[in-house]
């Protein structure tokens, strides 16, 4: 399979910050490609890198099988771009931004309508109206629109369902899925962890540096240890009392239950009474799955004692 | 050229559909004429004068008549003695005072000469020297009346001045140019800079960047629609100082339609200079207002002209591409010369214009 994107020891400073040292990584065609890392762990500099508005420091960066930084003249014609924050008109309407975008692109809305079809038809019926009027779904799908108009080979997309709905956030995502019939790469970056199940492949990001590369679900089973899930009426007094406890080796809440791990990978009776010992009763410990959060704390953990 | 055509479309929706934008292209231009024709006015016009008479004749009388009733002047009051000259300049309603010596009357029959003291409040030196100057003419004129009546056989040489192009030196003529010139430079100034930063700001540039289109293809599409819409304002701005002020172009209106759109394309592309220079709109508004807008009112020659500066301001003021604009549009305007007497000028803001744009384009940051 075709490579898109190329990366070799990408480094990028911005004056004393360093926002990328040395990433490494490549995409093929067709795959969606996610960065998944808290903000500030590097992402949007490195789509911008990838969308050839910055340059890098040190490294290679080949995109589309040209240079991004010589060869950036030709690249803009083939890639489309979502910035994270929404950078539409927003006195312009929702036509009128496609019909400009598409001019501008050198193409028209009738000649890929194909393409964006499945998105755009949600907010056709909103067509003449102002873009700065639409909800941030909707707002999300007229950018995506506006990227895909000149039908591109590689689709960036930085952090698109940041701050949309839950029920939007899950339609983005089956729109993308869509995308793949007509091979178009997608690289998309997310703070959202469960997202990134959606991805074809994912990268860990944190502090400017990959920790981890593979498939989702691999990630997940790079997790080194047994994983419980302990529930208690009282979840905050619950964490203190399970950090406290000799035999707990990391503690984080996750959604109404707390992800532990122990020495040794098991626990026994004294648990419970330790527990009980500081008041928490009716707990219910299990052994569980770990998602692809449990293995990105765990690889931050290790990067921060390492 | 299909991508560069969408692109002006774009333009032109964006400046319609923003209500500031149409008050500062359109409002502004007619309110500044407006008030600078009206407000900023350097004629006389019933400046308020006291008059102390200490001869109280038949000829202090006719004379104090005559300046009365000349338009220019008002009586504001009647001063017994010489110390009511401070108090009553002091308070400030009062702008001159006007002594008629002793006898004045009988002085003047029999020596053939009297004299006048005009007092001018000199903390406005402006106004001091235009009622000094004002008064000098009515006695002046006075004096051939007397001399035209009285005796037949005096005849007194006065010098006659006359003001070439201005006969009645008219304020309008001075500021109508002078107006449209800091007017243009800063609205096509401001607005490009403002639109272009406003790209920036808002994110949408960082896409236009990720796109095909060319820097030339973006200034150009920025300049083009602020280029029309500034030449109908030009338009405009000449019929309201013709309708209003009665102000005619003397010269050939072409070659002035010609000139205003250099001078146009000159701001604009300054404009756009400015804008690869900041990053936020508020820096943009802030040099354009005060780093042009200052410089075009003390150094343009617009109110203070440039021969009277010491020396090495105007060394600066010939890098203020206005003042040759200034002269251009005062040349054909009131003068009614023809392009040879502006050739000069206008080779220097073509200049001008081909280095904003150069610098701009070089300027223009192909990423972010």
């Amino acid at each position: 399979m075709q490579k898109i994107i190329e990366a070799s020891g990408i480094s990028k400073k911005f004056g004393d910050t360093q926002a990328l040292k040395d990433i490494s990584f490549e995409v093929s065609e067709g795959e969606i490609f996610g960065f998944i890392g808290p903000d500030g762990a590097g992402k949007t500099t490195l789509f911008r890198l990838i969308a050839t508005l910055l340059i890098p420091d040190e490294g290679k960066l080949e995109v589309l099988g040209l240079d991004s930084v010589s060869g950036f003249r030709e690249l803009r014609k083939n890639i489309g771009y979502m910035p994270g924050r929404f950078s539409l008109y927003q006195d312009l309407s929702v036509e009128e931004n496609l019909n400009f975008y598409a001019t501008v692109f050198g193409t028209t809305v009738k000649e890929n309508y194909d393409l964006i079809s499945d998105i755009y038809s949600h907010i056709e019926p909103f067509r003449k109206r102002l873009a700065g009027k639409l909800s941030g779904g909707m707002k999300q799908k007229l950018a995506l629109s506006c990227a895909l108009i000149h039908k591109p080979d590689l689709l960036i997309l930085d952090e698109p369902t940041t701050g949309v709905d839950a029920v939007s956030r899950a339609e983005f995502w089956g729109m993308l899925r869509k995308l793949r019939q007509h091979n178009i790469t997608i690289i998309v970056s997310t703070p959202y962890m469960d997202e990134a199940m959606k991805c074809d492949r994912v990268a860990l990001i944190q502090e400017g540096s990959i920790l981890s590369i593979n498939q989702p679900e691999k990630i997940r089973e790079g997790f080194s240890r047994k994983l419980f899930s302990v529930k208690a009426p009282e979840k905050y007094k619950l964490i203190i009392a399970l950090r406290s406890y000799p035999g707990t080796i990391t503690t984080y809440p996750f959604g109404d239950s707390v992800h532990v791990t122990f020495r040794g990978d098991e626990f026994n009776n004294s648990l419970y009474e330790y527990l009980n010992g500081m008041g928490i009763s009716n707990v219910e410990i299990n052994e569980t799955r770990a998602g692809i959060e449990d293995r990105f704390l765990e690889l931050m953990e290790k990067g921060t004692k390492a | 050229m299909k991508r560069f055509l969408g692109f002006v479309k774009k333009e032109f929706l964006h400046i319609f559909r923003d209500v500031r934008t149409l008050i500062i292209l359109f409002g502004i231009p007619v309110i500044q004429i407006l008030l600078f024709g009206f407000v900023v006015s350097t004629d006389l016009k019933n400046a308020q004068i006291g008059f102390l008479d200490l001869s109280k004749d038949e000829m202090t009388q006719k004379i104090s008549d005559k300046i009365c009733s000349s338009g220019f002047f008002m009586r504001s009051e009647t001063l017994l003695s010489y110390n009511d000259i401070d108090k009553v300049l002091r308070k400030s309603k009062t702008k001159a005072v006007i002594i008629f010596e002793k006898d004045f009357g009988r002085k003047l029959i029999s020596e053939g000469k009297a004299a006048i003291s005009i007092i001018t409040d000199g903390s406005e030196p402006n106004m001091a020297t235009l009622i000094t100057n004002y008064v000098t003419a009515i006695v002046t004129d006075f004096n051939r009346e007397l001399a035209g009546t009285q005796a037949a056989g005096t005849l007194l040489v006065q010098p006659e001045v006359r003001m070439f192009y201005n006969p009645s030196l008219k304020g309008h003529y001075m500021f109508v140019p002078g107006v449209i010139t800091l007017i243009m430079i800063l609205i096509c100034a401001l607005m490009t800079s403002v639109t272009i930063t406003r790209e920036k700001e808002f994110g949408t540039m960082e896409v236009l960047l990720v796109s095909p289109l060319k820097p030339v293809q973006i200034i150009l599409g920025k300049v083009m629609p602020y280029f029309l819409l500034s030449f109908i304002n030009i338009i405009m701005i000449l019929l309201l100082s013709w309708l209003v002020f009665g102000l005619p172009v003397k010269g050939s209106l072409v070659l002035l339609l010609a000139e205003s759109m250099l001078y146009i394309l000159m701001s604009l592309s300054l404009g756009i200079l400015i804008s690869t220079k900041s990053k936020t709109m508020q820096q943009a508004i802030f040099i354009s207002f005060v780093g042009l807008m200052l410089p075009t009112i003390l150094l343009s020659g617009f109110i203070f002209p440039i021969e009277n500066m010491p020396s090495g301001y105007g060394e600066v003021a010939a890098l203020m591409p206005p003042q040759y604009f200034i002269t251009i549009i005062k040349n054909i305007m009131i003068k009614g010369t023809g392009f040879m007497y502006v050739w000069k000028e206008t080779l220097i803001l073509i200049a001008f214009t081909v280095a904003f744009i150069g610098l701009s384009i070089r300027n223009f940051k192909i990423r972010l």
